[in-house]
């Protein structure tokens, strides 16, 4: 079994199975777990310039990756005139160093802030390494194989595809470049981790509050009215 | 008409000793942990003073409560897409800094320490690093007016007082002050559940105590800036929000909360409340100076025979209504009106009510002594008439208690006083003028209302402080799908897991 096989094959399903059994499990076993774990109270300036621009910036970058996948022709279109391509293309590369100094606030604020590095786990770490890895992949893949938007359109969304409907391709990715490899290999890395660290925090979103009645009142009485 | 039953807390200041029993007690059974160390979810305060944490009314700091717009009242927090887009950075969160840095000692050292010239001495460690810190603020930093021109001077609730008036208070000689034992207020319209974005925090229909369901909490603690008596606190180590529970596990066994329970003062009483749950959205919409008012109003008469078919058809049971009927929360709100809610403009609606203190007598100064310009049997007449003359100012009482209407408080203090008076010819002189008479008929009181006021207040026996409802917890039990029998004498029904901070 080749490298190639193992790290794009094996273990992109390994990392899936693992990442969607354990967040079930922990979601409805161990709900307790399963929280943002803020630390703003400890600490509040070096989060505000970190957290903000790290968590914006990170959220529309994966968004436009989902859209790059889901419609490539849509993206090639879109590409086809060089004003829009360059538009897109220094927007994504904006956003990436823009989270990036975010993050590297955050693991500045992990480090040099006594009452933060007291609630800090080893799980932490290895989450703010990953995420480093990701990221700084990320931005050298944008600065030097430009074009991004474009050719992962070609290469990535039907390698991507490959893996979702289990006809597995992994030889699409092994002509490319090492960093952008890293960059892909790190993300199933992430996913794997997932589960085990506070990354869950992001599957809690909470978009029903935009609905929900402002009050909530729950009666015991209903539980035994069940019971009967 | 909704009838519901609230399970409501009354504070009697002129009582209140200041000795912080309550909070120690508090402390040791609920606070007493990792990440909670910083949590007073009782405190007493000194008043005039800040607070803790510091400056908690000032919501134009914090954010707290609901305000009155023209479609209806808002959280002062948020809407509900801003409540989203400020998940990953909440601005109206109080620093820890704003509550204290925790602290203990290291006492190992005064065992530990080498022989030496010196004695070893325990320093100051912060309880969150465990590294030795500048202790610069606790809890109670200003008690019994500490710092006074630091923190009395602050004080939100003196913006009324007139400017000289707020200067004398700060002369020694007529300082003045009293405590404010403080706990989460269970209000009707918590402004806590409004903001939680994750829908963790909820109100139990039954007796109306406001809880934070932990296992559905992701700490985005906006309860804790949507709170405007700053009474939900972020647990840093657990990464979820806790507040004061009420003891519900001592409730539901017929016991008092903890707080309650071992008050030294005995200031505290608990009882049932009957109110309309349907006009509560219209209670907290109206003027600050009606506020008091429209919250009595909600409050049901638990005698009324509709009230009592209502509560009945809405699953109250008769030892709940003989409960609400006997309540003293139901007597010193209602009937006697005067207990009264604290800031009732943050319309949360709360469900722990306030008897307010009186002031010490009047005094003059004298070749530099404090003396008393009146004689003694005329120093109550001498505030029941010139109630504006009162050491601890109107206004300032106003502010606190009754939304700016001085009007309620002087009925109050009125009342009390004429008690005091009647009293006093009653039981020291042993005989009833027309002065005394006078005073209660000024106070609109009938002679066996102050009696029975000055019972409850001066001589109540346990069973009058805390009248608790049947919870009949062995049903809810049941309901769970457990023995209740396995769980009998205990409280709560054991750890379903081990709370464990998330990785
Ligand atoms: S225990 Fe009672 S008297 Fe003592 S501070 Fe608390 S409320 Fe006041």
């Amino acid at each position: 079994m080749s490298w190639n096989t193992l790290l794009f094959m094996i273990f992109p399903y390994v990392a899936t199975v693992v990442a969607v059994v354990v967040t079930v499990y922990r979601s409805i076993y161990r709900p307790f777990t399963v929280s943002s774990l803020s630390s703003q109270l400890l600490e509040r300036k070096k989060l505000y310039w970190g957290s903000v621009s790290f968590h914006y910036g990170v959220v529309i970058i994966l968004l436009m990756h989902l859209l790059a996948l889901l419609f490539p022709k849509g993206l090639q279109l879109w590409n086809a005139v060089p004003i829009r391509l360059y538009l897109l293309e220094f927007s994504g590369l904006a956003l990436g160093i823009w989270s990036l100094v975010g993050l590297v606030v955050l693991v500045w604020r992990r480090i040099s802030d006594a009452r933060v590095r007291t609630v800090t786990t080893s799980m932490d770490v290895i989450v703010l390494l990953l995420l480093l890895v990701s990221m700084i992949s990320g931005v050298l893949t944008a600065t030097t194989y430009r074009f991004g938007s474009t050719w992962f359109t070609a290469v990535f969304s039907p390698y991507l595809w490959s893996l979702i409907v289990l006809q597995p391709q992994p030889e699409l990715v092994a002509p490319l470049p090492w960093i952008i490899q890293l960059h892909a290999l790190n993300y199933f890395i992430l996913l794997f981790v997932f589960p085990f660290s506070r990354l869950v925090h992001i599957i809690t979103l909470p978009l029903g509050y935009l609905i929900r009645p402002w009050q909530v009142v729950i009666w015991v009485r209903e539980a035994r009215a069940r019971a009967d | 008409m909704n009838v519901r039953a609230h399970i409501s807390m009354l504070f009697h200041l002129d009582k209140c000793i200041g000795c912080h029993t309550c909070s120690v007690a508090c402390k040791n059974l609920w606070t007493d942990r990792k990440g909670a160390e910083y949590m007073w979810w009782n405190n007493v305060e000194t008043r005039p003073g800040t607070g803790y944490p510091t400056q908690w009314e000032n919501q134009d700091h914090y954010q707290g409560g609901w305000k009155r717009m023209k479609n209806g009242l808002q959280l002062r927090i948020h809407s509900r897409t801003k409540g989203i887009l400020k998940l990953f950075f909440n601005p109206a969160l109080p620093d820890l800094e704003d509550y204290y840095d925790p602290f203990t000692f290291r006492y190992e050292d005064l065992f530990n320490s080498p022989a030496g010239d010196d004695q070893p001495t325990a320093i100051p460690i912060s309880m969150i690093t465990e590294k030795p810190i500048d202790i610069e603020t606790g809890p109670n930093w200003d008690d019994d007016l500490g710092g006074s021109t630091i923190y009395a001077e602050n004080d939100p609730n003196l913006k009324d007082v007139p400017q000289e008036v707020r200067e004398q208070l700060g002369e020694l000689e007529r300082l003045v002050f009293n405590y404010l034992p403080r706990i989460c207020n269970h209000c009707l319209n918590p402004s806590c559940v409004a903001a939680c974005p994750s829908e963790a925090i909820y109100k139990r229909g039954e007796d109306g105590v406001v809880l934070v369901n932990e296992n559905k909490c992701r700490a985005w603690r906006m309860c804790v800036a949507a709170c405007p008596y700053k009474k939900v606190y972020y647990n840093w180590s657990s990464g979820k929000s806790e507040k004061c529970i009420l003891c519900f596990p001592r409730l539901e066994s017929g016991q008092a909360p903890a707080c309650a329970h071992s008050c030294v003062g005995r200031i505290r009483y608990m009882g049932v409340l009957l109110y309309d749950a349907d006009r509560i959205p219209d209670a907290a919409d109206v003027d600050d100076e009606n506020l008091v008012a429209a919250q009595r109003e909600i409050i049901l008469n638990p005698f009324d025979p509709e009230v009592i078919a209502a509560a009945k058809a809405n699953g109250i049971d008769d030892g709940w209504i003989e409960s609400a009927q006997n309540s003293p929360a139901y007597k010193f709100v209602k009937e006697w009106e005067l207990a009264l809610p604290l800031r009732p403009e943050f319309r949360t609606m709360v469900m722990m009510y306030y008897i307010p203190p009186l002031s010490p007598v009047v005094s003059v100064i004298e070749k530099d002594l404090v003396k008393l310009d009146l004689s003694e049997e005329m120093h109550d007449f001498e505030v029941f008439h010139r109630l504006e003359a009162a050491r601890l100012p109107t206004e300032y009482l106003a502010s606190l208690f009754s939304g700016g209407n001085v009007e309620i408080i002087r009925k109050v203090l009125r009342k009390m006083l004429a008690v005091r008076v009647y009293m006093r010819r009653k039981s020291v002189e042993g005989e009833v003028d027309q002065v005394a008479l006078d005073a209660l008929e000024k106070a609109e009181l009938t002679e066996a209302e102050a009696e029975a006021i000055y019972k409850l207040t001066t001589i109540p026996t346990l069973d009058e402080r805390f009248v608790l409802p049947p919870y009949h917890r062995e049903m809810s039990i049941e309901a769970e799908g457990m023995d209740p029998l396995a769980h009998k004498g205990e409280t709560g029904v054991g750890y379903l897991q081990v709370p464990m901070r998330g990785e």
